[in-house]
C-alpha cells in the first residue's frame, strides 16, 4: 500500500490508523529478519501515535498523512527516540529536540514505523558501514541494498513501511533508491531544512522522501518543503502544491542526455533499460537531445576532497563530553583519542584522515580550494546545460547493486559507484531516481532525472508521466526463502 | 607524502599500527585519484563554498525559550550536577 492508497482508506474509514500500523508492524515481524532495514522500532509509540491520530480524524480532521507508517532514517533527530547514525558513538543518544521534518511530518499525523539503518553517519554506497551490522537488497538478500539511505530503501520495498525519509550527499537517497527499485528524490539544496539532520558534509546535504510511487513522492514534499528559521541553509522559497504538476503531459519538454553519462563501465543492461526510457519519454512527447557536461569526470575527485574536509570539522564534536560515547583515558588528550578510535567505525576514521590532510597546513590550496573551484566549473556545466533544455536524463547508477563484500576492500571502487550522482549535490540541483526496468538477474535499474534549482515541479512532471506509462513501480520483490 | 601520525593527531584519532598501515595505503591511493583535479586549469576560476545565493543570516537579537539545561545535560557521559565532567585540565 502506498500513502495514497492508505490516506484514502483512512479517510474513509474502511482502515483505522490503529490497524494500519498494526500491519506493517506484522509485515516488520515477517521479514526484518532477512532484511535488516531498522535499527530501531518503537511499536508503543507508533501505537498511540495511531491512537492520536484515530482520535483526531474522528473529530474531522483531515490532515496529509492521517496515521501513515513512515520510517525515518536514523541520522534524522526524534525527540525521546533514539537516533544513532548507525554508530557506536551515538550508541545510546537520545535527542532532545525534534527535526523539523519529522516536526512537520507529526503535524501532518504521521506514524513514526522506526529508525532505518545506514552508512555510519551517511558515509558509504552499501549499508554496509553500520555498527548495527548490514541491511540486505530485497531484491537478492546477496547483495547490498545501496547506501546511505539503504535501510529506508530496503523498508520501502519490502513493504515494511508505507513510505520512508532519507538524506543524500553524494547519491545516497536515490542510488539505494535505484538499487531497491522505489521512488527516490534529492530535493534542491536548501528547500528542505536540515534542522535536526546530523551533519557529515553541509554544504552537500539534502533530506528527502523514499517512496512506493512518484505521487507519494510529491506528497511527502508538500510536507516537508519550506523555509525553516531553524537552518539559515533553508531557502525562503514558496513551496508550491508539487501534486498538481502531475498529470501534466510533457509535450515539447527538452530533456538534455549527456554524452559524458554513457561511458565505459556502464553495465550493459543498465544502458539498454535508460535508453529504452528515453524513447519512451520521446514518445510521450519529449524531445531528448546530446548534451555536453564536461566537466562530469571530476566529480568524484572534488567530491571526495569537499566531502571528507566537511566531514573532519562536523565530526569533531564527538569529543567524549557532550554526549554519546566516553573512553577514559590518562588524560583529557588520551580521552579524545580512545573515545573516537573505539566509537568511529573504519569507513568513518578514513574520511576523517582524508578531510583532516586535505585542510592541513600546506595542502589546503592544492586541495580544498582546488576542488571548490572545480565545483564552480560542475554548477557552470548544469547552468549551461539548462539554458537549453529542461531535464538532463541519465542512468542513476553505473551498475545494479552489487554484491555484499564485492568493494568493502577498496573505497575507491565503492566511491566510484556514486559516479552519476555525485554531479547533482555539487550543483545544488534536484534529481530523482525512478524504477526503469530490470536486468536478466531480476535487478532493478534507476532511471534519474535532473531539474533546474528550485523545478522539481518539472522533474515530477517527466517523472510521473514516465512511471504511468510504464508501470515498472508496481513491480515487488518476492522475498527469497 | 602524507604523515599518518601527524594527520591523526590532528584529527584526535589514536589508531593502532595496523590502522595506520591500512588507512596511509589506501587514503594515499585515493588521494591518487584525486590529483586528476590537476588536470584542470582553474586559475581565476572563483570556488563555490555551496551553491545558494545567500550570506550571513541574521536574526533579531533576543531573548528566546532554549533547550533546559537538564535536557542538553542528559546524554553527557559524566556530569556533575549543571555541569559536563571532564578529565583533569589544568595540573
Amino acid at each position: 500500500m502506498n500513502i495514497e492508497e492508505a490516506r484514502s482508506a483512512v479517510i474513509r474509514g474502511e482502515i483505522s490508523p490503529v490497524e494500519l500500523a498494526g500491519a506493517v508492524f506484522e509485515r516488520i515481524g515477517a521479514v526484518e529478519e532477512k532484511i535488516g532495514s531498522y535499527v530501531s522500532v518503537r511499536k508503543e509509540h507508533a501505537l498511540s501515535q495511531a491512537k492520536q491520530a484515530e482520535d483526531s480524524i474522528r473529530s474531522g480532521d483531515t490532515p496529509a498523512l492521517p496515521g501513515i507508517p513512515i520510517a525515518v532514517k536514523d541520522n534524522i533527530c526524534t525527540k525521546g527516540i533514539k537516533t544513532t547514525c548507525s554508530s557506536r558513538i551515538l550508541e545510546n543518544f537520545i535527542p532532545p529536540y525534534e527535526s523539523t521534518v519529522t516536526q512537520r511530518l507529526g503535524e501532518q499525523g504521521y506514524v513514526l514505523a522506526g529508525k532505518t539503518n545506514l552508512d555510519e553517519f551517511a558515509m558509504g554506497s552499501s549499508t554496509e558501514n553500520s555498527f548495527f551490522g548490514r541491511t540486505k537488497n530485497p531484491w537478492d538478500l546477496q547483495r547490498v541494498p545501496g547506501g546511505s539511505s539503504g535501510g529506508s530503501a530496503a523498508a520501502v520495498a519490502a513493504d515494511e513501511c508505507i513510505a520512508a525519509i532519507g538524506s543524500d550527499t553524494g547519491g545516497s537517497i536515490r542510488q539505494p533508491a535505484a538499487f531497491c527499485g522505489v521512488v527516490g528524490l534529492k530535493p534542491t539544496y536548501g528547500r528542505v531544512s536540515r534542522y535536526g539532520l546530523v551533519a557529515f558534509a553541509s554544504s552537500l546535504d539534502q533530506i528527502g522522501p523514499v517512496t512506493k510511487t512518484v505521487r507519494d513522492s510529491a506528497i511527502l514534499m508538500n510536507v516537508i518543503s519550506g523555509h525553516d528559521p531553524l537552518d539559515s541553509t533553508s531557502a525562503a522559497v514558496d513551496t508550491p502544491d508539487f501534486t498538481s504538476a502531475l498529470g501534466r503531459d510533457i509535450n515539447g519538454m527538452k530533456i538534455g542526455i549527456p554524452k559524458e553519462y554513457f561511458i565505459e563501465g556502464l553495465d550493459g543492461e543498465v544502458a539498454g533499460a535508460v535508453k529504452e526510457a528515453i524513447k519512451q519519454l520521446e514518445t510521450l512527447g519529449a524531445v531528448a537531445v546530446e548534451i555536453s557536461l564536461p566537466h562530469t569526470e571530476y566529480a568524484v575527485a572534488a567530491y571526495y576532497i569537499l566531502a571528507t574536509s566537511e566531514a573532519s570539522s562536523n565530526l569533531a564534536r564527538y569529543d567524549g563530553v557532550k554526549y554519546g560515547l566516553r573512553v577514559e583515558g590518562d588524560d583529557l588528550i588520551d580521552m579524545y583519542m580512545k573515545t573516537r578510535d573505539e566509537g568511529f567505525g573504519p569507513e568513518v576514521k578514513r574520511r576523517i584522515i582524508l578531510g583532516t590532510y586535505a585542510l592541513s597546513s600546506g595542502y589546503y590550496d592544492a586541495y580544498y580550494r582546488k576542488a571548490q573551484q572545480v565545483r564552480t566549473l560542475i554548477s557552470r556545466d548544469f547552468r549551461k546545460a539548462f539554458e537549453t533544455v529542461d531535464l538532463v536524463v541519465t542512468p542513476t547508477t553505473p551498475t545494479p547493486a552489487f554484491r555484499a563484500g564485492e568493494k568493502t576492500a577498496d573505497p575507491l571502487q565503492m566511491y566510484l559507484s556514486d559516479i552519476f550522482t555525485i554531479s547533482v549535490n555539487l550543483a545544488g540541483v534536484p534529481a530523482i531516481s525512478i524504477p526503469c526496468g530490470f536486468t536478466s538477474a531480476n535487478l532493478p535499474v534507476g532511471l534519474q532525472i535532473i531539474g533546474r534549482h528550485f523545478d522539481e515541479e518539472s522533474v515530477f512532471r517527466a517523472a510521473y508521466a514516465y512511471e504511468q506509462a510504464t508501470g515498472w513501480h508496481r513491480m515487488r520483490p518476492r522475498l527469497q526463502e | 607524502m602524507m604523515d599518518i601520525d601527524h594527520v591523526a593527531a590532528l584529527a584526535r584519532l589514536k589508531l593502532t599500527d595496523r590502522e595506520k598501515e591500512i588507512f596511509s595505503r589506501q587514503v594515499v591511493d585515493i588521494i591518487r585519484y584525486i590529483d586528476k583535479l590537476n588536470e584542470l586549469d582553474t586559475s581565476g576560476i572563483e570556488p563555490t563554498a555551496h551553491v545558494l545565493p545567500m550570506k550571513n543570516i541574521f536574526r533579531e537579537d533576543e531573548i528566546r525559550a532554549s533547550l533546559p539545561r537538564d535536557s542538553a545535560l542528559r546524554n553527557a557521559p559524566e556530569r556533575d550536577g549543571g555541569f559536563y565532567r571532564v578529565p583533569r585540565i589544568i595540573e
